[in-house]
């Protein structure tokens, strides 16, 4: 599998972002993005994810299901967290499992669910409504829809943001795991996040000054 | 199919637990039909005469205010977004979130109506009728109203905004609701006619309604 962008160039407004920008990722690699805030890294994600069409080039996806659209395929990690503060942090998971997964036996998403939770160190906060949470735990609930279905792309939009260095640690395990398996993932950020193997891709080098 | 009913149930759900929404608009209704009298004075005879009308127009003004609040939570918080990408149609997620706010708003606004109607001395042969005529006309409250809803996001102080967009729209459920109940008073034969155009304008708005929502959903979140 492997996603790719040709001549890409995204404009906010009259603001040229990213010009005929061109790169690939294939399966089983990391692209990070880097540089400076506003260089259009949150832009370049939302384009990939669908949401942002780009004012010239294609985003192209081999080897991967051709019914769907990229964003279809892709986790999409914002950032908003996507949480109901009125639900408990299980309740919010066992939604998100459900509704991206339709078709998994009520099993099969408890087990999800159960593993999500643990992974990313919520088990004890499992019945807490998700309003209660920190900033640091509200994100590793944003994070652990990671788990709850099989996407082969992940796109992480500064997914270490109010992480503490051990919830760090466990998102790196778990991108490095899905990466092995043979996923995909791009993701934004300012800080090395530990995850292997990388390659980097900075944005707004070439700006005007 | 399943994706759909999840998010439903989810809808009511939230809808429950935070409740505030619902009994605003309920609370709301309830304000505006006791002032009038006070407003228009103690003529019984004006009052029965006027009163399907001003219940439908207190019913517009409640239900507007708890529509600005079909996508804001959800998209504030990102969970549109999600949805978008989960594999369910943007059109379809519309359509269950105004489902879901017909479910809780327009449901619980049209069984309270009879009871504002003592207030205004409203004909004891029209209770039925009104009811009937409210439950067959305020899908196309949450289903047009989706359309604004999705056309203010962003804006600051969409509330006012999403007034101005909508209430046109209700024009002919207005019409056909009033002419409805007034005709099963007076003129019998003229009723069933009103209900079933009310009916189509209802049916009507849940296919052009989450279509053109979706359509601004897409703007709004790129």
């Amino acid at each position: 599998m492997q996603l790719s962008a040709e001549h890409l160039t995204l404009q906010r407004g009259h603001r040229t972002l990213v010009e005929s920008l061109s790169f690939t990722v294939t399966a089983g690699e990391v692209l990070l993005l880097t540089g400076p805030n506003g260089a259009g890294k949150t832009t370049l994600l939302r384009s990939l994810a669908g949401f942002f069409r780009p004012q010239a080039g294609a985003i192209t996806l081999s080897g991967g299901n051709d019914e769907l659209t990229i964003g279809e395929q892709a986790h999409f990690v914002g950032h908003a967290n996507g949480i109901k503060s009125s639900l408990t942090v299980a309740e919010n998971l066992e939604f998100w499992a459900a509704y991206m997964d339709p078709a998994a036996s009520r099993a099969e998403r408890l087990e999800r669910v159960e593993d999500a939770l643990e992974d990313f160190r919520l088990g004890s906060l499992a019945d807490i409504p998700a309003g209660y949470l920190s900033a640091g735990q509200k994100r590793r609930l944003g994070l652990a829809r990671l788990n709850l279905a099989y996407r082969p792309i992940w796109i992480l939009d500064e997914p270490t943001s109010s992480l503490d260095h051990a919830s760090a640690e466990s998102l790196a395990e778990v991108v490095n795991r899905h990466v092995a398996a043979g996923g995909l993932a791009i993701a934004a950020t300012h800080l090395p996040l530990g995850f292997k193997p990388v390659r980097e891709l900075r944005l707004g080098q070439a700006a005007a000054p | 199919m399943s994706a759909a009913w999840t998010l439903l149930k989810r809808d009511l759900q939230l809808a429950v637990r935070e409740g505030g929404a619902v009994g605003t608009a309920l609370g709301f209704y309830l304000l505006v039909v006791a002032l009038l009298p006070l407003g228009l004075g103690p003529d019984l005879n004006l009052l029965s005469r006027i009163a399907p009308g001003l219940l439908w127009i207190a019913l517009l003004l409640a239900a507007l205010l708890s529509l600005g609040r079909v996508f804001e939570t959800d998209f504030e918080d990102g969970s549109l977004e999600l949805m978008a990408l989960g594999g369910l149609p943007l059109e379809i997620v519309a359509a269950i979130k105004a489902l879901a706010h017909w479910l809780t708003t327009g449901i619980p606004l049209a069984l309270l109506a009879p009871l504002l109607g003592i207030l205004l001395n409203l004909d004891i042969e029209a209770y039925g009728v009104l009811v009937l005529t409210m439950l067959a006309g305020t899908p196309a409250i949450s289903f047009l109203g989706a359309i604004g809803a999705a056309l203010t996001l962003r804006a600051r102080k969409g509330g006012l905004l999403l007034a101005l967009l909508v209430l046109p729209l209700y024009v002919p459920t207005l019409i056909y609701g009033i002419t409805a109940i007034s005709s099963a008073l007076t003129a019998p034969d003229a009723f069933v006619p009103s209900l079933l155009i009310l009916t189509a304008l209802s049916l009507g708005s849940l296919v052009l309604g989450p279509i053109a929502a979706a359509a601004a959903l897409r703007i709004q979140m790129q």
